[in-house]
């Protein structure tokens, strides 16, 4: 099963990888969804896949029977999950509130900060782009 | 070639800033009683000691500020402080009531500690940091002037070529580092040995001698010390001629004992100085400027230094070297100094012009006859007994016959430049109109020329004092051994070296007679050759554009063409790893499994399916739900329940989310375009990478210390039945608050971000 899970997780790997290469911020978003299960996948396989005996001591036991699932990928990965949830919170705020302010989800038409050379905002910056935020604003309205 | 009008104009013309203008003579003092300081110590050294002191500087680095006073570093110290007083003093006068010239001595003597600091270093390190203090005081130096274009353009110049020599050098020492395990002097010079048989003493050697022939502006890095002549002139007859592009023939010869003694060193060494020296000569005769002839003469006497440190064995070659060395600093220190003095008492030091300067200044041609008859080489000059040591160490070599002849070439070229420096000027009838009418210079200018030129002849009259004092203890640190200099001698019988004098004499006298039709002959030669120095502008030109052209492609604007890079990279790392570790055939067998676990396969990839295929956000949300159903059902089937139960509950939440927003956020379009194409391949070049690196993990036997030590621990120590949750909130629990922390974080970014929607950005701008 190892391998078919590494497998697997090239399949989802590439599939985020796809995603993210995406000009639409939500394809993008769901790309980080789904590089986040591959990471954790990898985790997880790397210390081996037990069927069936999670790494629990009996009662009355001082340690758990010989062949028990390895506990410390679980661990890791029970962190990552949740850190990679925080990310994809705070991702999708960002997401969110970049498409309420620009009104749109494309990431090229996102130019504030590095405004397309010749552009309205780009000619009047100075020419090493000491764009102050309220003037790219500006710029890009 | 620049114009030869007093540069005096240029740096006079601003307002005078009359600030520090009473103390620019302390700097000459300190000057002077560090070389009274040193003096005592020639006695000590002369007799074979070796003077050591140190404090711990950064020891976690093995760095200490050390000082390493022997035969070589005193030598260099003495001329350094010595002419470093004088020429100090001559700045005083020179610069007064000039802008900033408080600035200017303050920069000179900071100038002087660098280099005092870089000659005694004992240390490979601190060398280094003074080596780049040299170079930094020399831009300061250099571009001086800076109102003026050029000033600044060859200030940076030299800068560039000495600080990518000066990085060159530090990677050298750290390769030297690498063998021999300190950056001690004394250990590195004692390791001769182990270097020389280490395979890094090539690198050692390039990089090294990359430092030092950027630093003493050996062919063809050359250009910029004629550019620095762009500064004001005691910078020229201190920096350029006594001191500073002396630094890495001293570093040459401070390695000698741990690096030379193999046919690389020797050829390079041969090559580069021989080529600079004979170069640098032809150079010479072109210039009409006095002060460029002269600046053309010391690429000579530094590409003749380096020719004759080239053997790794030869007493009279190395007892040559020092006394050559001591000789050029006395007679080129003197002869700027005096181009100086002309240029402050005549406006110009074009030779075209100037002529029977005698009459309205004595003193000066005085000096200047001096130093010039030590720079041709007549007797009894110090400049003739160094001239025969070097051809009778010349004679020593193994390349004896190519050495002699770049010597001979080179010597009687600088006879001619004698001359046209020294003689030219001073005699004869006037050339033509002077901007100022030529009158003597005041004691402060003219103490530095009398003195060392007066030393020249002293010391060729008496030549066992410069023996003892100056240049036997150097032999000896240089060839790190004692006892083996050659004697000094005036005058040493007939032999093959004094028929090489006489034919230097004839062959100068010669050159010297033709030397207007040569120098018409050569300029329009030179015209037509390709110049280094517009080279290197071009050279910089090019690194702009490359550098312009870097930015346009890898810093688009655009998100995805960074995210591209970004994965390119990251392809193009894993692939080199994959090739460097050249995996084996991995086994892969077609494994019994249970329905179950096809089932969930499939699952997770139909889910995967899903979201890449469609355009429509409910249809993907409701992929993303499956392949995290399906991953956490892979927990949940190999003894993970409690990462299962997590991950449903996130994916839950995910889910939900996401729902929550994407209802609000446009629909998918589809995406085509070739660009498309790209990314895909691009993406199945990763996924593939990565699979093949998690099969090459799994095919290695799992280490299970850690694990073990937790399952073993758990129940005793920690009192926990679940070994998971005891890993998460006992012997991990500052990561899982670090955990806490960055989910919280996140909350409250997330949080802020909505929060002020309301305030569209419109408002916020106005």
């Amino acid at each position: 099963m190892e391998q078919i899970l590494a497998l697997l997780i090239g399949v989802l790997v590439a599939a985020s990888v796809w995603l993210m290469l995406s000009r639409n911020v939500v394809r993008f978003l769901f790309g980080l969804v789904l590089i986040s299960n591959a990471a954790n996948l990898v985790i997880f396989t790397g210390g081996r896949l037990t069927l069936g005996a999670p790494p629990l001591i009996d009662e009355g036991a001082d340690a758990p029977p010989a062949l028990v699932a390895n506990a410390l990928p679980q661990a890791l990965v029970l962190t990552a999950i949740v850190i990679g949830f925080g990310l994809l919170a705070f991702a999708l705020a960002l997401v969110f509130r970049a498409y309420t302010a620009l009104g749109t989800v494309d990431s090229d038409e996102m130019r504030l900060a590095e405004p397309r050379e010749g552009e309205e905002g780009a000619a009047k910056l100075p020419a090493r782009g000491g764009a102050t935020p309220e003037m790219a604003r500006e710029a890009a309205e | 070639m620049g114009s030869a009008t007093g540069e005096a104009a240029a740096h006079g013309a601003k307002p005078a800033n009359r600030r520090g203008q009473g103390l620019t003579w302390v700097p000459a003092a300190l000057a002077a009683a560090i070389f009274a300081a040193l003096w005592p110590a020639i006695p000590t050294v002369a007799a074979g000691e070796v003077l050591r002191w140190g404090v711990a500087w950064v020891p976690s680095l093995g760095v200490n500020f050390s000082v390493l006073l022997d035969g070589l570093s005193l030598t260099f110290a003495l001329l350094i402080s010595g002419i470093g007083a004088l020429v100090m003093l001559f700045a005083a006068k020179y610069m007064e009531g000039k802008y900033h010239s408080g600035r200017f001595a303050l920069y000179l003597f900071l100038f002087m500690l660098a280099m005092l600091g870089l000659v005694l270093a004992d240390n490979l390190l601190t060398l280094f940091v003074f080596w780049e203090l040299t170079s930094i005081t020399s831009y300061l130096l250099i571009g001086f002037g800076h109102a003026d274009a050029k000033s600044r353009r060859s200030a940076l110049q030299a800068l560039l070529v000495t600080g990518m020599g000066g990085l060159a050098l530090l990677a050298g020492f750290i390769l030297i580092y690498t063998v021999v395990g300190s950056f001690d002097l004394a250990v590195v010079l004692a390791s001769g040995d182990v270097l020389r048989d280490s395979p890094l003493y090539l690198p050692i050697l390039i990089l090294v001698l990359a430092g030092a022939f950027t630093k003493s502006a050996q062919f063809p890095l050359h250009f910029w010390l004629p550019n620095a002549m762009a500064a004001p002139t005691p910078v020229s007859a201190y920096l350029h001629s006594a001191t500073m592009v002396k630094a890495g023939v001293f570093l040459l010869a401070r390695l000698h004992p741990a690096l030379a003694g193999t046919d690389v060193w020797l050829w390079s060494l041969t090559l580069f100085g021989g080529v600079t020296a004979v170069f640098a000569s032809v150079m010479a005769l072109r210039q009409t400027d006095l002060k460029q002839a002269l600046a053309y003469t010391t690429l000579m006497a530094l590409g003749t230094l380096v020719l004759f440190l080239a053997d790794g064995t030869s007493a009279y070659a190395i007892t040559g070297f020092m006394a050559f060395l001591v000789t050029h600093s006395l007679y080129k220190a003197a002869l700027f100094l005096v181009v100086g003095t002309v240029d402050h008492g005549t406006g110009t030091r074009d030779a075209r012009i100037l002529g029977g300067l005698a009459r309205a200044m004595p003193v000066t041609a005085f000096a200047a006859a001096l130093a010039g008859l030590s720079m041709a080489g007549l007797p009894p000059f110090v400049g003739f007994i160094a001239k025969e040591v070097l051809y009778k160490g010349a004679g020593e070599l193994p390349l004896g016959t190519i050495v002699t002849g770049f010597a001979l070439a080179s010597n009687a070229l600088m006879f001619a430049v004698a001359g046209i420096v020294c003689l030219r000027p001073f005699w004869g009838r006037p050339r033509g109109e002077t901007p100022v009418p030529p009158h003597e210079g005041p004691w402060q200018l003219l103490a530095g020329p009398i003195i060392l030129s007066v030393l020249g002849l002293a010391l060729g009259l008496m030549p066992w004092l410069k023996q003892q004092a100056l240049v036997s203890p150097g032999v000896d640190a240089v060839l790190g051994r004692g006892g083996e200099a050659r004697d000094l001698k005036l005058w040493a019988g007939v032999n093959l070296a004094l028929v090489l004098s006489l034919a230097t004499f004839a062959l100068g006298l010669m050159l010297y007679a033709f030397h207007v039709v040569l120098r018409d002959g050569l300029n329009r030669l030179g015209a037509r050759l390709p110049s280094l120095d517009a080279g290197w502008d071009r050279f910089l030109d090019g690194l702009k554009a490359l550098a312009a052209w870097q930015t346009r492609i890898l810093q688009s604007g655009r998100l995805v063409n960074y995210m591209a890079v970004t994965f390119a990279t990251l392809l193009a790392g894993l692939g080199a790893a994959l090739i460097a570790t050249a995996p084996g055939p991995i086994m892969l067998e077609m494994p019994y499994l249970l329905v179950k676990e096809w089932g969930i396969a499939l699952l997770v990839l139909a889910g995967t399916g899903v979201v890449v295929s469609t355009n429509s956000r409910i249809t993907a949300l409701a992929g993303l739900g499956v392949v995290g159903v399906g991953v956490a059902l892979i927990f949940v089937t190999y003894g993970a329940p409690d990462v299962a139960i997590t991950q449903l509950l996130v994916e839950v939440l995910v889910v939900v989310l996401v729902a929550l927003a994407i209802l609000k956020l446009p629909s998918l379009e589809p995406e085509t375009g070739r660009r498309r194409w790209f990314d895909a391949a691009l993406a199945l070049g990763i996924g593939g990478a990565v699979t093949v690196i998690m099969l090459m993990v799994l095919d290695v036997p799992l280490d299970r210390r850690l694990s073990e030590y937790f399952e073993v621990t758990s129940w005793p120590e920690a009192f926990g039945r679940n070994i998971v949750n005891v890993i998460l909130v006992d012997f991990r629990a500052l990561d899982t608050f670090g955990e806490i922390a960055v989910v919280a974080v996140a909350g409250i970014a997330a949080f802020a971000l909505l929060k002020t929607k309301i305030a569209p950005a419109k408002e916020d701008a106005r």
